[in-house]
């Protein structure tokens, strides 16, 4: 495949590059270990692709060592660019590129944890999803790891940063909190009312999803990858079958990739309107949020007449969907006629009104350059004025044949976050209209018998954003899955969205950047 | 039947029951033990202006102590483990305990790993089991009833 990218690093760093690997969109290229650095700081800021994922895969039994890659998204091209590097079980250690590449931050330390191997210069090397208690020497995605494992607890400490001064104390949060949402632990440091600093501490909701993922028969990891982040079922579930579809070289029938699209849209739905409510309720707009509750309840029921479940779960399935949901166009089209003039009469409410008006203008501000350098992506992303969504920039399911704008704001505040929100709401109701419009009759699933040995990515544009699955086959079997949620890069932006705010804002910030614990805890 | 008359039904019903047996609200505190987060999706449905569970005499409350029953999804996870007993430790007896959805009745798809704890029985007693992934809201509903039923026989047994 031609591309600038490509070509280029080929051109300045040909002498590093020990090999190099085509398939479809994707080209790997290993490079010696010590260049990786400098190659992906060349991508980064010559080029300015974004990192959209780091991860590491034991491949000791087949070629001796563990592979670090380093994926970035070529958005101009529809294509990928996977840097690789091979680490020797003896030498367990990398250069870290997270003062280069902020959004390294966590994937190294993931890495860490997960296959210990160690990022060489890490700015804050601290353990990430392995608690204090944890064995030292456990290294949960090793293949010699036995997931049945269970672990003793040992002593340890985890220290978090310390802010001091005068008047400065703090605030620890969760990781039980007070209203109906996931666990994680905030740790405010004030002085007064404005927040001085913010550590959150997550991973409390670790599963072992990617573990599990090797140990489950590929029919099965649909269902898992459904509940990585139960409210983004289907954006999870149609990036892991694309990933094996990709694989396999097969093409799902038109009829399959129209349904994939309706429900990706109608998940969309769902979630915005429940995060508008949400947003609603914290700054007590009492009658916004109980008018947007009650059409986030109407779209899943709507998900249940249509496919029997109000998460929309069950339906994808490698090769397409399970059921047809021909007979509910009438009923699809009705409600969502309904719902686009039910909603534009909640948003001009809600947009005129003083008082939300104040709670959320210049409220958890996201700065362009600090959003960009942690590479925060979807609705919280485009408020901050990134310009990218993987439905338009890399197109899967029907998105290429259909027509939609892509909102993008720049003030970065929760009143961006809401609108560009907002904006999704009617894009998407326009989406599964244009849909049901080209809706043509046929087979909703091919058939795929065998899936060969390979690799590949699949992805999606969640509601939360970006949502990023590579998968690695043999026999049949998974090999690696590594799955990276979007709330995995969002969520460190909310450690500088709070900044200078106060803390009974804190909610509302946190709203509007919609963050799933489980999809980033795993 | 639509959604709202199934409900109706049911709500009415549980109202009775909560009236009868703890003479004024019941009062749950959830509690995620590391859950997909759908589970969520429908707890928090059920305060929606469809189902509107106060109407029933249902009290979803910030805290374990003012709580008459935790409501916990989630496999337990090892990082959730000591803060789901903590909350347990916490609530006022007599008390009770809903499993809420697969994960939580037996570690469903999770399991029982190095991760996942393979359900809350193993770690508090759990006095009822609702099954579903996600369990729709009119059956959370339906198991609440069943276990404010528990909490009578506890109580009639403790009398006796
Ligand atoms: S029972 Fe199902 S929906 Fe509920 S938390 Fe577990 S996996 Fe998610």
């Amino acid at each position: 495949m031609k591309s600038e990218y490509t070509d280029s690093i080929r051109k300045e760093f040909g002498s590093v590059i020990l090999d190099e690997n085509v398939s479809r969109n994707e080209t790997y290229l290993t490079v010696k270990k010590d260049s990786a650095v400098k190659i992906c700081d060349y991508l980064y800021h010559h080029f300015d692709a974004p990192l959209v994922s780091i991860f590491a895969a034991d491949e000791r039994k087949a070629d001796g060592c563990f592979k670090i890659h380093y994926v970035f998204s070529l958005d101009k091209e529809d294509a990928f660019l996977i840097i690789k590097i091979n680490i020797d079980e003896k030498s367990p250690e990398f250069s870290s590129i997270t003062h280069k590449i902020p959004s390294a931050n966590w994937y190294e330390r993931e890495i860490q944890d997960m296959f210990g191997l160690v990022p060489k210069g890490h700015p804050d090397p601290r353990r990430l999803i392995n608690f204090e208690d944890w064995p030292s020497d456990a290294y949960p995605l090793r293949k010699d790891f036995d997931i049945r494992t269970k672990l003793p607890r040992v002593k340890g400490e985890y220290v978090y940063r310390r802010v001091e001064g005068e008047g400065v104390y703090e605030i620890p949060v969760g990781p039980v909190h007070a209203g109906v949402i996931e666990p994680g632990h905030f740790r405010f440091s004030v002085a007064g009312e404005p927040i001085l600093n913010l550590e959150i501490r997550h991973f409390y909701t670790h599963k072992g999803i990617e573990k599990l993922f090797e140990n489950i028969s590929i029919d099965k990891a649909v269902f898992l990858a459904e509940r990585v982040s139960g409210d983004n079922s289907v954006a999870h579930a149609v990036a892991f079958c694309q990933a094996i579809e990709k694989i396999a070289g097969a093409k799902i029938p038109p009829r399959a990739k129209y349904t994939r699209t309706i429900l990706l849209e109608l998940e969309r739905l769902y979630n915005h309107l429940g995060d508008i409510a949400g947003i609603a309720t914290d700054v007590a707009y009492a009658f916004g949020a109980a008018h947007a509750n009650r059409l986030k309840e109407e779209v899943m029921q709507l998900n249940e007449s249509v496919t029997g479940s109000r998460l929309l779960r069950g339906m994808n399935t490698i090769g397409g969907v399970r059921r047809d949901i021909g007979g509910r166009e009438e009923l699809i089209l009705e409600k969502l006629s309904s719902l686009n003039l039910d909603f534009s009469d909640l948003m001009e409410l809600l947009f005129a009104s003083p008082s939300v008006a104040d709670r959320i203008e210049t409220t958890g501000r996201l700065y362009n350059d600090i959003a960009k350098g942690l590479h925060v992506v979807g609705p919280a992303g485009r408020a901050s004025g990134i310009d990218r969504d993987t439905r338009r920039d890399h197109p899967y399911a029907a998105y290429r044949e259909l027509a939609f704008d892509v909102p993008v704001l720049k003030s970065g505040d929760v009143n961006a976050r809401t609108r560009v929100r907002s904006d999704e709401v009617y894009e998407s109701i326009s989406l599964i209209e244009q849909a049901l419009s080209r809706f043509s009759d046929g087979d909703i699933k091919v058939n795929i018998k065998e899936i060969p040995d390979g690799y590949a990515l699949g992805y999606t544009e969640a509601p939360r954003g970006e949502t990023l699955y590579w998968v690695k086959t043999s026999k049949n079997r998974i090999e690696r899955c590594k799955v990276r949620d979007p709330s995995f890069c969002n969520w460190l932006a909310i450690e500088y969205a709070v900044l200078d705010n106060i803390v009974p804002d804190f909610p509302i910030i946190n709203k509007s950047l919609s963050l799933s614990y489980s999809g980033n805890d795993m | 039947m639509t959604v709202e008359d199934e409900l109706e039904i049911m709500g009415q019903r549980l109202n009775e029951k909560i009236k009868n047996i703890f003479g004024r609200s019941l009062h749950i505190r959830e509690v995620d033990a590391g859950s997909c987060n759908a589970c969520e999706v429908e707890v928090t449905a059920l305060s929606n202006p469809i189902y509107d569970i106060e109407r029933f005499g249902i009290h979803i409350v910030a805290s374990p102590r003012h709580a008459d029953m935790l409501l916990v999804t989630g496999p337990v996870t090892r990082n959730m483990e000591l803060a789901l007993l903590k909350t347990y430790n916490a609530t006022p007896e007599p008390k009770l305990v809903a499993a809420m959805g697969s994960c939580a009745c037996n570690g469903g798809i999770f399991g029982d790993t190095y991760a996942s704890g393979g359900g809350i029985d193993k770690f508090i007693p759990v006095d009822v089991y609702i099954p579903g992934c996600p369990p729709r809201p009119q059956a959370v509903i339906f198991g609440l009833m069943v276990a404010v039923d528990k909490l009578d026989q506890k109580i009639r047994k403790k009398e006796a």
